[in-house]
């Protein structure tokens, strides 16, 4: 096996990245157009001008791409499901709240140039004209580098009739659900819209809108570059391609990788993280930010993929991988998760919103060595109502790390209980 | 001092744009005054309320008047884990005022903030939204003092 000399930390790890969007990272510059076209930047979208739309969403199908975002749908499909209209959007997610993760930040500042051209075919592909990126308000130097990176694209000519936005959120989380998104750039409070009607169909200004995440438009150029059986073949079959995965927490090498999608959680942590910080042993892992499930060490042997992170009833999600070591308080740190949630629910239906308010209520009850196992109880209970009757997937995975805790650690929540103390 | 009425007047052409022009305020000021609130919403033909309503609902706009720093400490779980409380308290310490406050003098507010998207390096706070990394307690009085 290949080793390298990894310069951000100084220390070798296993060449084990599969680096496709991320490859020429930190060699050419992401605000210039002519950089990326150099190293083979914008050929896919002239590829995609000179297909027709059916054919052209027919190969994004097949190539097997599937939503980075999160929930992990096929995005040729949602793109077929675009009615004809006079007007259309591309809009691009670039909200990324969960905690943990910057993946869409770094595609970004190594490789702005491959999102504009990802939304360019898009835009082919379901006839629009004009793109939008909403930036979280927390990187606003990415919004400086995006529309430098857009101001060159078009200078190039490369983006013909193709426009691009830049618009900024202002410190939202539940910004990133789609139609939340939608509201705040047309500059209203982001609160989740009913689906349906989806964007697909009813979105930005009521017309048609494609949202898919950046690291999602960023695979396009790829993908019709070079086929879509060579993306279909990459890492796992059923969600194929490449991860950015971000690590934090209690590990020796807390950056980004771009890896195959069938690459184990175990080696994620083990190969690439360098393991545990300071010698220690591992306790628990937290995959696609803060409102994914605590894994434990039983379940590492996993690759990430969507559906394999689905059977052990994790997610992907954003690729965030948040590890914790064997003197970390679980209940705490779900405390803290949970005050999160409270924070960040818009408040406008009453399962998030109050339920939000009572799982923070009884967490720091818990956390305090005042609860009972009737605390606990009503945890699963109110966890039950808010994944039913929720609006959208803030209040429905709010209480995941809740009940993924209570069912890996449940004997760290009894410890802290009134009865066992 | 820039006038608001041509901070706002910039950004009317952005079909939706009133969050466009309340950032573009706070670039100036800090906050969102109340009269540029006001004319925002007439030119974006928004009710006062409305426009009050978006104003309040994210946490990086501010009705409220803040100072010419602002400290914000991100508590989320990975920043919580390596130390954000300690950080927090070494803030309040070093200035003499709690998180929400701004100094008498008008230099510093504190703020809490969730995720930033830089957890290579907590615990992070930003100054202005600048990131500062791996901060400690210990490093608080010197990153603050140098914001003059």
């Amino acid at each position: 096996m290949e080793v390298d000399w990894d310069k951000r930390k100084g220390w070798y790890v296993m060449a084990e990245e599969k680096r496709v969007l991320l490859e020429h990272a930190d060699k050419i510059n992401p605000e210039k157009a002519e950089d990326y076209i150099k190293v083979g930047g914008y050929k896919g979208l002239e590829k995609a001008r000179k297909m027709n739309s059916k054919d052209l969403i027919e190969e994004v199908k097949k190539s097997g791409l599937r939503g980075r975002g999160g929930a992990g749908f096929n995005a040729g499909m949602k793109w077929s499901f675009v009615p004809p209209a006079e007007v259309k959007y591309v809009v691009c997610n670039l909200d990324e709240g969960e905690p943990g993760t910057y993946k869409d930040r770094i595609i970004c500042e190594k490789n702005a140039q491959a999102l504009l051209e990802g939304m360019a075919i898009c835009g082919t592909a379901i006839g629009s004209q004009k793109g939008y990126i909403y930036c979280r308000g927390e990187y606003p130097f990415v919004v400086d580098l995006l529309r430098n990176a857009i101001a060159s694209a078009k200078e190039s000519g490369v983006l013909e009739d193709f426009d691009i936005e830049v618009r900024m959120g202002a410190g939202a989380y539940v910004c990133g659900e789609e139609t939340a998104l939608i509201e705040s750039i047309e500059g209203h409070r982001g609160e989740p819209r009913f689906k349906p009607p989806f964007p697909g169909v009813e979105g930005l200004w009521g017309v048609p809108t494609v949202v898919n995440n950046v690291e999602t438009f960023a695979c396009l150029p790829y993908i019709l570059t070079n086929g879509a059986e060579w993306f279909a073949g990459l890492g796992a079959a059923k969600y194929p391609g490449t991860k950015v995965l971000t690590l934090t927490g209690d590990i020796e090498n807390p950056t980004y990788f771009e890896v195959p999608t069938d690459y184990l959680l175990k080696d994620v942590i083990y190969k690439l993280g360098g393991g545990i910080k300071n010698g220690k042993k591992f306790k628990a892992v937290q995959v696609g930010g803060t409102s994914g499930a605590f894994i434990p060490e039983q379940n590492l042997d996993t690759p990430i993929d969507f559906d394999s992170m689905g059977t052990i009833g994790a997610a992907l999600g954003s690729g965030a991988v948040f590890v914790m070591d064997e003197t970390r308080d679980i209940v705490d740190i779900v405390t803290r998760i949970s005050k999160f949630f409270e924070h960040e629910s818009c408040g406008k239906c009453n399962p998030c919103r109050e339920g939000t308010f009572r799982c923070r209520e009884i967490m720091e009850k818990i956390n305090a060595g005042r609860g009972t196992e009737k605390d606990i109880d009503n945890l699963l209970l109110l966890a039950k109502v808010m994944k039913k009757a929720a609006l959208c997937g803030l209040g429905q995975a709010a209480p995941i790390p809740i009940t993924s805790t209570i069912e890996h650690f449940g004997h760290e929540y009894r410890r802290k209980l009134l009865q066992y103390a | 001092m820039a006038n608001y009425k041509d901070i706002i007047a910039g950004c009317k052409d952005k079909k939706g744009g009133i969050i466009q022009a309340f950032h573009a305020l706070q670039d100036e000021f800090n906050y969102v005054p109340q009269e540029a609130l006001e004319e925002a919403a007439r030119v974006f033909g928004v009710s006062e309320a409305q426009a009050y309503g978006v104003a309040t609902f994210y946490s990086y706009l501010s009705v409220e008047k803040r100072g010419k720093y602002i400290i914000r400490m991100c508590e989320s779980a990975p920043c919580h884990v390596a130390g954000a409380d300690q950080v927090i308290k070494a803030v309040e310490d070093y200035l003499g005022i709690k998180v929400g406050e701004t100094t008498a003098d008008g230099k510093f507010t504190i703020e809490l903030t969730e995720c930033v998207g830089q957890c290579q390096a907590t615990p992070v706070i930003t100054i202005n939204s600048e990131p500062v990394f791996n901060v400690s307690a210990e490093k608080i009085p010197e990153i603050l003092a140098a914001c003059n």
